[in-house]
């Protein structure tokens, strides 16, 4: 517990604490009798001889004594509990118990509980893991947990959030690319081209969208092959048909990460893009991420899985 | 403090004494009475402990027919399977039990503190035990005695009553239990000495107190503990028929022969015998007047109206009446009027309202319910540059004991289609009873179709349940939002 600044506010706090235990005995011992009038003949006057406002009377009803003895053990019990649980200042307690603690005694015990599920699955291989209904159900649910923020609850994903279910990947599509993907994250890096000038730019994009069979300018097509064939390959592959080491999209396809417009693509070209990726190795076990990779490479690969 | 008081004008002299603020409890051993209102006291302990020891054991469509399950948070009472969501329910019934207190204190005083409240139910079992070993009033005096040493006939007959006490006890911490955990197994377990360590504990704490209470503390959690004895005082008017003494009629007091005259020697019709106050299980004198510490038992009553029959007085020096009419000197009859006063009425008319909304809606209650919630991390998403799509997660929730098939619609804007998350037509979703099923959905239009903006759509969710051979059909209406951006 670090809650306060130094420890004498610890201790000030455990002084007011174990003060205000005492205060409370010494007032249950210190107004444990009470005066009253015995009349002659020994009768006791029902009320204590207080009176306000002319005739307003205290009267004399006394507590049963087992109250007192409850309050007793109320103050004995909140020693004792002061003793075996943090309560005393920053004192944590025989016992030392924490609610953090505690999460982690849960965590381990329900982790425990699910090994041997997960154990069934880890033996297997992602491509047999896909086809277990039951895998599908623990999979779908990590994936709800973990990934629908950014590829969307069907994984369709959206602008600048890849497509998991439409067969085109921009790190490869194996089992092992898309565990590696999920493990260790991915930066995917397009730089700024506004250096080449807007002109040269609308012929590249035109250049681009021909490429994947969309509606371009022919003359700007032909002009744009030179400086694509000059700027763009290293990347994108002389056939624009991509790379996964460095997860460049593939250019020939339907697919549009950010959109296949012509006004985009221009963007693209001009600011470049940031994709990320984040790595889930410090947020999820291996055994989580073998099947969410079963479960993503399934979405797409629905054919070989048992239906 | 002054030395002398005085009390009607003649000074009296006084002691200024010290006493102990907390006062050691006398142990109340009340004597048995019969009578009217004792006979309905132990229709009621039997018809509560009947209710309360039976339910557990009977069954329902093949599981236990009253089951609070907190594990799997369901609640089972007969064909009714209440979830989490159904807390209103509850409330509805804390709320109705409340205007009922009301209603009854308002009618005829503390009626459930004397005849159907856990505490004086159990306690009444206890003292009937308590009576079969021991004895009566005298013989447990005695007993109890600290001049009475202890001698092998105290402990058998102490050791016998614990016994019986604490079987009665267990037998109640058991059948709490057996609420929450089916009592079939839980008897097996218990059989077999493999409780775990919940149950175990709640069976013990459940079996603890009422070992104590109705054992031990009895009137002194009436006195001292409860909080109903406190504000039923308020609920209490001058028209509300209470256990009452007559004090017009058995003022003076006064030990009397058969023979004499009473009326000559000045007396009233109470001849001071006190049975009225041996027999109180709270050990107060009824005669001083309405007290808090009266559980209006009627114990009084029936042990009055007794000895009055043997001194040939008319019964009724103690009995249920209003303060207005004992003050008045009304006739039976016309006391029933003053029942129909607005207080009643109003309680009446709020409780018949209540019961009728709650009966209404658990007749109708739906248990079909469904959770739309659209996927916040993406606006929209073109397809195929034709249609726009909308991304939603459907939770399905069937929380009937029957399996349902699912439709769904989606309608407020033009030509909506709902495809599941591989992109398929969505057939029938089928719902295992009492369980949820979550499915991620694409809900489009054709672009274009529509101006940019937020649209205001609904999906239409009908389900067929399968009772038996039956097909009853639920339906839902839920809202959502489509957004067509810019």
């Amino acid at each position: 517990m670090s809650d306060f600044f130094n420890s004498g506010w610890s201790i000030y706090i455990s002084i007011v604490t174990l003060i205000g235990i005492a205060c409370c005995i010494w007032l249950l011992f210190s107004q444990r009798t009470i005066t009253v009038i015995r009349a002659k003949d020994g009768s006791i006057s029902a009320d204590t001889g207080h009176v306000w406002d002319e005739d307003l009377r205290e009267l004399n009803n006394p507590l049963p004594r087992w109250w007192m003895i409850m309050f007793l053990l109320s103050c004995i019990f909140a020693l004792l509990y002061l003793f075996v649980f943090p309560g005393l200042g920053s004192n944590p307690g025989y016992f030392e118990y924490s609610t953090q603690g505690d999460l982690k005694k849960s965590l381990i015990s329900a982790n425990n509980e699910l090994k041997p599920v997960y154990a069934k699955y880890m033996g297997m291989s992602v491509e047999d893991v896909a086809k277990d209904p039951q895998a599908k159900i623990m999979g779908q649910r990590l994936y709800l947990n973990s990934c629908a923020q950014c590829h969307g609850s069907d994984a369709g994903g959206s602008k600048g959030f890849p497509n998991l279910t439409d067969g085109d990947w921009l790190y490869g599509g194996t089992p092992e690319n898309i565990k590696t993907t999920i493990t260790n994250g991915r930066g995917g890096v397009m730089p700024s081209f506004a250096q080449l000038g807007e002109k040269d730019l609308v012929n590249v994009a035109n250049y681009v969208r021909n490429l994947s069979g969309l509606p371009a300018d022919s003359i700007k097509v032909a002009q744009g092959e030179a400086i694509f064939k000059a700027n763009c390959v290293g990347c994108h592959g002389s056939d624009g048909k991509g790379n996964i080491i460095v997860g460049a999209p593939n250019l020939t396809d339907k697919v549009w990460l950010y959109g296949g417009s012509q006004a985009t693509i221009l963007e693209t070209l001009t600011k470049g893009r940031q994709g990320m990726m984040p790595a889930q190795d410090k947020v999820l076990s291996p055994e989580k991420i073998h099947l969410l990779t079963a479960y993503v490479w399934g979405l797409s690969n629905t054919n070989s899985s048992a239906k | 403090m002054p030395e002398t008081s005085s009390i009607g004008g003649k000074p009296v002299p006084i002691e200024v004494i010290e006493e102990s603020l907390y006062e050691i409890r006398n142990k109340i051993h009340p004597r048995s009475v019969s009578g009217i209102f004792a006979k309905w006291r132990i229709i009621l302990v039997i018809l509560t402990q009947a209710l309360f020891y039976g339910l557990p054991w009977l069954s329902w469509n093949g599981r236990q027919a009253v089951l609070f399950d907190l594990v799997q948070r369901k609640f089972y009472i007969f064909g009714l399977v209440l979830w989490p969501q159904d807390i209103i329910y509850l409330t509805l019934l804390l709320i109705i039990s409340a205007l009922s207190l009301f209603l009854f204190t308002a009618v005829a005083g503390r009626l459930f503190c004397g005849y159907a409240c856990p505490q004086t139910v159990y306690t009444e079992i206890f003292m009937w035990v308590e009576r079969k070993i021991e004895g009566d009033r005298f013989a447990r005096i005695k007993l109890d005695n600290k001049k009475w040493p202890w001698s092998f006939k105290k402990i058998r007959l102490k050791l016998a009553k614990h016994f019986v006490w604490l079987f009665i006890a267990f037998f109640t911490g058991f059948t709490f239990v057996g609420y929450f955990t089916p009592i079939h197994v839980l008897s097996d377990k218990l059989i077999h000495f493999t409780l775990g360590p919940w149950q175990t504990f709640w069976l013990c704490f459940y079996g603890f107190a009422t070992w104590g209470n109705a054992g031990f503390m009895r009137e002194q959690v009436c006195k001292y503990m409860c909080p109903y004895s406190r504000f039923q005082s308020v609920m209490v008017d001058k028209d509300t028929f209470v256990v009452t003494y007559d004090k017009i009629r058995g003022e003076p007091r006064g030990s009397r022969n058969k023979s004499t005259d009473h009326a000559a020697l000045g007396l009233g019709d109470c001849v001071n015998c006190s049975i009225c106050v041996q027999v109180c299980p709270t050990g107060i004198d009824i005669r001083d007047g309405l007290q808090y510490m009266c559980i209006g038992c009627g114990a009084c009553i029936d042990a009055c109206d007794q000895v009055m029959e043997k001194v040939n007085y008319p019964k009724g020096l103690i009995r249920y009446t209003s303060e207005n009419a004992m003050q008045n000197k009304e006739a039976h009859q016309s006391i029933f009027k003053h029942i129909f006063r607005p207080r009643v009425i109003v309680y009446s008319a709020i409780i018949g309202i209540l019961i009728s909304l709650f009966l209404f809606s658990l007749v109708t209650r739906n248990p079909l319910r469904v959770d739309v919630m659209r996927d916040r991390g993406a606006l929209a998403r073109e397809v195929d540059g034709v249609r726009l799509e909308n991304i939603y997660r459907i939770q399905v929730m069937n929380s009937s004991e029957f399996p349902m098939k699912v439709s769904l619609k989606a309608k407020g804007l033009d030509d909506l289609k709902i495809l599941n998350s591989q992109g398929r037509e969505i057939e029938e979703i089928e719902v295992a009873p009492a369980s949820n099923q979550l499915m991620p959905i694409k809900v489009s239009t054709m672009i274009g179709s529509s101006e940019p903006g937020n649209y205001p759509i609904h999906f239409d969710i009908e389900a067929q349940e399968f009772v038996g051979n039956k097909t009853l059909i639920r339906k839902r209406h839920e809202k959502s939002t489509f957004i067509i951006p810019r």
